[in-house]
């Protein structure tokens, strides 16, 4: 069953084209890897899904769940199960962790029908998913992403991702700045989390990560459109060749 | 505890701006419009009071005369006409009351709606009370057992008769009835507020707290409050302020003083959410306030902490005079300004005696059209040996249309105090409200959430329960003011 529908979306910034039509549909069960150059529009794909200011599409349909994505607001999508694991997650000064993953949760769970956690409720199911994401308690007492070392910030993005259960996860460059074990425990993480009932995203400049996330699918994006598709094997082109050949060839 | 539950709740469940701006119909007596000798003796005898406090209060009257309103605050507003208010309104009431259950029950919902439990048994595990409804104190809770401890909280009016010393001794001793032209105005009409009394070496047991409601529609408000604690007692002290929705401006004018002796120390906390006009700035209380603490004895301690989220105008801020050795003065500040808010808020510690300690946290927050001043004097004084103050003033804005200032005042008259000054102007980025509605939190709660993150400093420093209360107005006073 599809998730996500993107229909032949255009996307200009400064007047200056970034995506020129493209298309995508995603099944829930599936995995798809969305790869490409820098600057080839990977994070621009993943702020229009998620409903950033200012990525407003000239053209093109997008379907998420049966419902018209362009019609909800950034909240709206995230409250019906659409969820970004951010390339740089923000800082929150003075915002304790533990409240801000409560309120996120509180209110997913509204949605989702299910009662509201009280505090000592939620505080045990955090700290379980937590400590499954080498999370320490003394790390949720602080401000949320403040002085949180590069790898401590992915692996609170992924926590996050599995305490607000949604039906479609963007990993935006969740492997960048992360050494082998924590990209390991982010891996873990997010192969832990999906299953048949979501669908997961997976943007990355490098195959390394798919290594450890197994995708069903692979795409090329580059000059704002999808150049080529395939299997986890052409992750290993890429790895092997790089971009250079798919690009030229198109 | 109770009160601050029932007050959340009451905030949670109503949708309109401003949650208090209700007015109660009872049975009222006022004074005539204007201000006069007359007016003043008519008080003092409403108030059946000593002939040397209608003195105090004539003398105060003929120096206000000759005073000008201050105009260096960055405030704009109309002229006051000080003959268009009436200078005294009281519930009317047949005779005293002994109990709760003789205060007329229109006045008791009012406070109910507030979320200020004023009958007893609600109050058991709670805070006791005393509530002044446009002059008068109508209701002051928990006496008996605060009396058992030699605590005495009670309405002014009634110190001035069962404790006179104490009053003559300490009324205008920390707020000179001249200091300002809003002290004088005050000295010269007030017609009730707290008193409290703690005796040396008694910590007081529980919180005590004032609730003061502007009701009557061109009325001011002038209480005053005099708070005195001996050797080595201490006491938290809670202050909130609320009023009806009205299209014309209402004046507060109160005054506080603190008094604390050797090794003493008072905390005093106050929300104050006097309605702030609408959306296009029209009605609104003025509030110019002159709070001070004298911290007398050595090693005592004055802590004041504010959540400013009302008022059309504010002219506020609390000071401490730090006269004895190694005393300690503090002062907690978020104010918030929305729409048209003007707020001209700080602090002035003053360093005299050898070793005072002083430190200042102001945060303000400024949305819609609003102004927002920081104010504060640090004067070391000679005698001020190693005296040490740290500022730290953070500013936030929402939106471009506002604006905030910092103006600090440094007079430094020794070379061996140390005297800190930190600053900031930040805006809540785009970057991290879209963070928060990402996870899946609305414009509004996400704005809350990161203001209330940039206030937390000083949140910590007020009572669990008020705390609580004040992060809701916090939310409640933004609300517009992103997307």
């Amino acid at each position: 069953m599809s998730i996500l529908n993107i229909k032949d979306i255009h996307l200009s910034i400064e007047e200056k084209p970034i995506l020129k039509g493209v298309s995508l549909n995603v099944n829930l069960g599936e995995v798809h890897a969305i790869m490409g150059p820098n600057g080839s529009g990977k994070s621009t794909l993943s702020y229009i899904l998620s409903g950033k200011e200012g990525y407003d599409l000239s053209s093109g349909e997008i379907n998420f769940d049966n419902k018209d994505l362009l019609e909800l607001s950034a909240n709206e999508r995230s409250n019906q199960g659409l969820f970004l694991a951010f390339q740089y997650p923000v800082e929150l000064p003075g915002v304790s962790s533990m409240n801000f993953l409560r309120e996120a949760v509180n209110i997913r769970r509204k949605v989702l029908g299910k009662k509201e956690l009280n505090h000592l409720e939620f505080v045990k199911e955090a700290r379980r998913l937590a400590s499954s994401m080498f999370i320490k308690d003394e790390m949720l007492k602080r401000s949320v992403n403040v002085g949180f070392s590069g790898g401590e910030k992915k692996r609170f993005e992924i926590l996050q991702m599995m305490l607000l259960e949604p039906k479609l996860a963007i990993l935006d460059e969740t492997d960048s700045g992360l050494d082998v074990d924590a990209l390991k425990i982010v891996s873990n993480g997010v192969n832990n989390y999906k299953g048949k009932d979501n669908a997961v995203i997976v943007i990355t400049h490098y195959q390394r990560l798919l290594d450890y996330i197994v995708p069903d699918y692979v795409h090329i994006l580059a000059d704002g459109v999808i150049k080529k598709s395939g299997g986890p094997e052409l992750a290993k082109i890429i790895e092997k060749n790089g971009y250079a050949g798919i690009v030229d060839a198109a | 505890m109770v009160a601050s539950k029932e007050t959340i709740s009451v905030v949670e469940q109503t949708t309109s701006k401003y949650k208090y701006g209700f007015s109660t119909k009872v049975d009222v007596e006022k004074a005539p419009k204007g201000l006069n000798e007359d007016i003043i003796k008519f008080i003092s005898g409403k108030k059946n009071e000593p002939k040397w406090l209608l003195e105090w209060r004539l003398n105060a009257y003929k120096q206000w005369l000759n005073m000008k309103e201050p105009s260096w605050a960055k405030v704009n507003y109309p002229e006051i006409d000080f003959q268009d208010i009436h200078y005294y309104a009281a519930p009317k009431v047949k005779k005293k009351l002994k109990s709760l259950d003789e205060v007329d029950p229109e006045l008791l919902k009012t406070y109910e709606k507030l979320g200020i439990p004023l009958s007893e048994q609600k109050m058991l595990s709670g805070v006791a009370v005393d509530a002044v409804f446009d002059s008068v104190s109508v209701a002051t809770t928990f006496r008996e057992k605060l009396s058992k401890e030699g605590v005495i909280f009670c309405p002014i009016s009634e110190a001035v008769q069962s404790h006179p010393e104490l009053v003559k001794k300490y009324l205008g001793s920390v707020v000179p009835v001249t200091d300002n032209y809003y002290s004088a105005l005050n000295s010269a009409v007030f017609t009730d507020g707290s008193f409290v009394f703690i005796p040396k070496n008694v910590k007081c047991p529980m919180e005590l707290s004032t609730y003061f409601r502007i009701n009557e529609q061109n009325t001011g408000q002038f209480e005053r409050t005099l708070i005195i604690v001996e050797d080595a007692g201490y006491v938290s002290y809670l202050e909130g302020c609320t009023a009806p929705q009205r299209d014309e401006n209402q004046l507060h004018a109160a005054v506080v003083e603190l008094v604390a002796l050797e090794d003493a120390s008072i905390k005093y906390s106050t929300v104050q959410n006097w309605y702030p006009g609408d959306e296009n700035g029209k009605g609104g209380i003025y509030n110019f306030v002159t709070k001070r603490g004298k911290c007398l004895g050595d090693r005592s301690k004055i802590s004041w902490t504010q959540v400013e989220t009302g008022s059309s105008v504010t002219w506020k801020y609390p000071s401490c005079v730090l006269m004895g050795n190694n005393s300690v003065g503090e002062f907690y500040s978020v104010a918030i300004t929305n729409n048209f808010q003007q707020a001209d808020t700080g602090t002035k510690m003053i360093h005299i005696g050898k070793g005072t300690k002083s430190t200042i946290i102001s945060k303000g927050i400024s949305a819609g059209k609003s102004q927002n001043t920081y104010r504060g004097q640090v004067q070391i004084q000679k005698t001020a040996k190693n005296a040490r103050n740290f500022t730290q003033c953070d500013s936030l804005l929402i939106g471009d249309k506002c604006s905030a200032h910092t103006i600090p005042y440094i007079n430094q008259n020794i070379s061996n105090a140390k005297v800190e000054h930190e600053a900031t102007t930040s805006k809540i980025s785009e970057e991290q409200l879209f963070y928060c509605k990402q996870r899946g939190l609305d414009d509004e709660t996400a704005t809350s959430l990161i203001v209330n993150g940039f206030c937390k400093e000083v949140m910590k420093e007020l009572p669990m329960e008020f705390a609580v209360e004040a992060q809701k107005l916090i939310g409640i006073s933004l609300e517009g003011s992103v997307g």
